[in-house]
């Protein structure tokens, strides 16, 4: 089989599109399995980025295979994937080419939910609770889902664009969710990941077709998730939420002014809060009360 | 056609671009993007954007807000390094991209500028880093080897970043590595030099192309060839209009000894972009010109260039031209052992 004629998908997230490709079949097996309810060609045949994963020598697609990442936008040096993690490694090469490529929009590392034309932006860390909850969300409250990985800002409004992938899962967050939403919108479960065990849950068919469809920005909260913790919350100055939204966006610095204005149009438009949970419960009781705050 | 050549065609030949496929079109984004040259092909393309497909628009347009970003922060660091070294008392002289963005030339043309290059005399050398370190830049390098590389061997201070703002400037006091075999005259480059903007100077017209020359063909092994060669076309269609230029740029070749160089680049870029040139300036082609063409030739549809021989080969050619074979052998043995350490995983 030559390189020409590698098992290929072309995938549209979003105002995005990728061609994922790699030799190993099950690689693409397992991508159209997961992104089965994703458009599949792009209008005109042009997309936007390639995301292949490839032996990492070439004696590495027989013998002992794994794979490494080359895209438009490359990674670092970086060690190379088991097969079994390869759809993964296709994965973090699209959050790449999204973050480090993509200036259509304010790229920023948040989850965003959307429910009649207004949605909320889920910003902080790591771990903080933003998959977990923009799930719930999705999953308990019957929100639009627009994605749990990055946020897309407008550049001339204050409007949030979907960009609805597979939401990522990490370790406890996996069982919560197993028990709310159904079987078949899951992926495999992939363990020994740098971050643990990961299992993929598919967004609700409705966000997905919706994808194209921005949504007015209402409410900017930074979940914090402490074991046992009683729930509170906080309102954030614009400043204070300044900081956070820019620390957490991988292109506003390099889009200059136009970045600059994007990020603060969304805050001068969405009152911002920090809230401390130590519950699932708790924290859509909080997430609601600030909804009805901010939406009333 | 080659995917590279796509891109070619697509520079030399805007209008080209009407008639892509989809498939193209995907090759041109890909290869363009990996030679840091979809800017340019987006700033070519401005004729023609009513007629190109939608989702080549949104990757050209993007690209072109790309480059804008670019042009206007590398202007803010040319202002920034101006102030810094307004009070050194030496002639301070702007290099590659900043140096055409600074005096309006058709090589700017959505080009991606990264690090701001200056040239200043060698004795200003400790005056002119002092005055950076005192304006907020700091030493990008703490590598004690890498410090010693850049002092001892090259033709430029180690790079400095600014702290705040990030960016890199790397300060020359001449156009080669002081290892490479070829010894141009650094005096007489700076003798060329031509006012400009800001209190600020470019070197002379056939001293420009000159340094470019050498990028291309002497400095390294091809990489970025395709871009160097762009800027080649465009500096030697826009110098060619000087009345006595070829004559002046064959001569100043003579002087830093990089009349070879000089012929390969012009050949390439004529091969490359169908630039005019002068028959006894071009010459003939040779054995590296082929091995250049294999490489300026090798990326496929995804932008990728496979590791071929003939690239190996322009690789070790492009250090043995930089240094003496023993210092060659122990610097690419440090080399690879500190990518073995630096591999990460994801």
């Amino acid at each position: 089989m030559i390189a020409d004629h590698w098992p290929s998908r072309t995938l549209r997230i979003g105002p995005a599109s990728f061609h994922l490709r790699s030799p190993f079949r099950r690689v693409i097996d397992e991508v159209n399995a997961l992104y089965r309810d994703y458009p599949a060609a792009t209008n005109d045949g042009i997309y936007d980025y390639a995301v292949n994963a490839v032996p990492s020598s070439p004696l590495r697609r027989w013998i002992k295979p794994n794979l490494r990442l080359e895209c438009d936008f490359e990674p670092f040096d970086t060690l190379p994937l088991p097969v079994e993690l390869g759809m993964l490694g296709l994965e973090m090469g699209m959050n790449l080419q999204m973050a480090v490529g993509y200036r259509r929009h304010v790229v920023v590392h948040a989850a965003s939910s959307a429910e009649g034309g207004k949605a909320a932006l889920l910003i902080g860390d790591s771990g903080a609770g933003k998959s977990t909850l923009s799930a719930l969300l999705a999953y308990r409250e019957g929100w639009r889902h627009l994605g749990d990985e990055f946020a897309l800002l407008d550049l001339h409004a204050p409007l949030l664009h979907p960009f609805p992938r597979p939401i990522s899962l990490k370790n406890a967050s996996i069982s919560t969710m197993e028990a709310r939403a159904p079987t078949d919108r899951f992926g495999p479960v992939l363990e020994g990941t740098v971050k643990g065990t990961i299992r993929h849950l598919l967004p609700p068919a409705a966000a997905i077709d919706a994808m194209q469809t921005p949504a007015e920005i209402a409410l900017v909260v930074a979940p914090h998730f402490r074991e046992n913790a009683a729930p509170a919350w906080r309102p954030m100055t614009r400043t204070e939420t300044y900081v956070r939204l820019a620390a957490s966006s991988t292109n506003q610095a390099l889009m200059g002014e136009a970045g600059f204005e994007a990020v603060w149009r969304c805050l001068a438009h969405a009152p911002a809060f920090d809230i401390i949970y130590g519950s699932s419960d708790d924290a859509l009781e909080l997430f609601e009360t600030l909804w009805r705050k901010v939406t009333a | 056609m080659t995917p590279p050549a796509i891109l070619h065609r697509a520079l030399a030949a805007p209008e080209s671009m009407r008639g892509l496929s989809a498939d193209d079109w995907n090759a041109l984004i890909r290869v363009g993007r990996a030679e840091r040259l979809l800017g340019t092909v987006a700033a070519r393309a401005a004729p023609l954007w009513e007629a190109l497909p939608e989702g080549a628009l949104t990757c050209l347009a993007e690209e072109r807000d790309l480059t804008r970003g670019d042009h206007l922060a590398a202007g803010w660091e040319i202002n920034r390094a101006a102030l810094a070294l307004k009070n050194v008392g030496c002639p301070v002289i702007l290099m590659k991209g900043s140096a055409y963005l600074h005096t309006g030339l058709a090589a700017a043309e959505g080009r991606r500028i990264g690090d701001l290059d200056i040239l200043v005399p060698r004795a200003a050398l400790p005056a002119v880093e002092a005055a950076l370190l005192a304006h907020g830049w700091i030493q990008a390098k703490e590598n004690a080897y890498d410090d010693h590389y850049y002092r001892t061997w090259m033709h430029e201070l180690p790079p400095m970043v600014h702290k705040e703002r990030g960016g890199v400037i790397d300060v020359h006091h001449t156009i080669l590595p002081l290892t490479a075999r070829l010894k141009p005259d650094a005096g007489a480059l700076i003798e060329s030099r031509v006012a400009v903007a800001d209190g600020l100077f470019v070197l002379g017209p056939a001293e420009m192309l000159l340094h470019s020359a050498a990028h291309v063909a002497y400095d390294g092994e091809f990489e970025g060839g395709t871009r160097n060669l762009w800027d080649i076309h465009c500096l030697a269609s826009d110098f060619a209009r000087i009345e006595g230029f070829w004559d002046g740029l064959a001569a100043a070749a003579e002087q830093h000894q990089l009349r070879t160089p000089l012929s390969r680049a012009l050949r390439l870029a004529r091969r490359l972009y169908g630039t005019d040139v002068p028959e006894t300036l071009a010459g003939r082609m040779d054995i590296v010109d082929r091995l250049a063409l294999r490489k300026l030739h090798g990326r496929d549809r995804f932008g990728h260039q496979g590791a071929k021989l003939s690239d190996r080969l322009l690789y070790i050619r492009g250090h043995w031209l930089r240094m003496p074979p023993l210092m060659l052998a122990q610097h690419l043995a440090r080399k690879a052992l500190r990518r073995k350490a630096q591999a990460q995983p994801v």
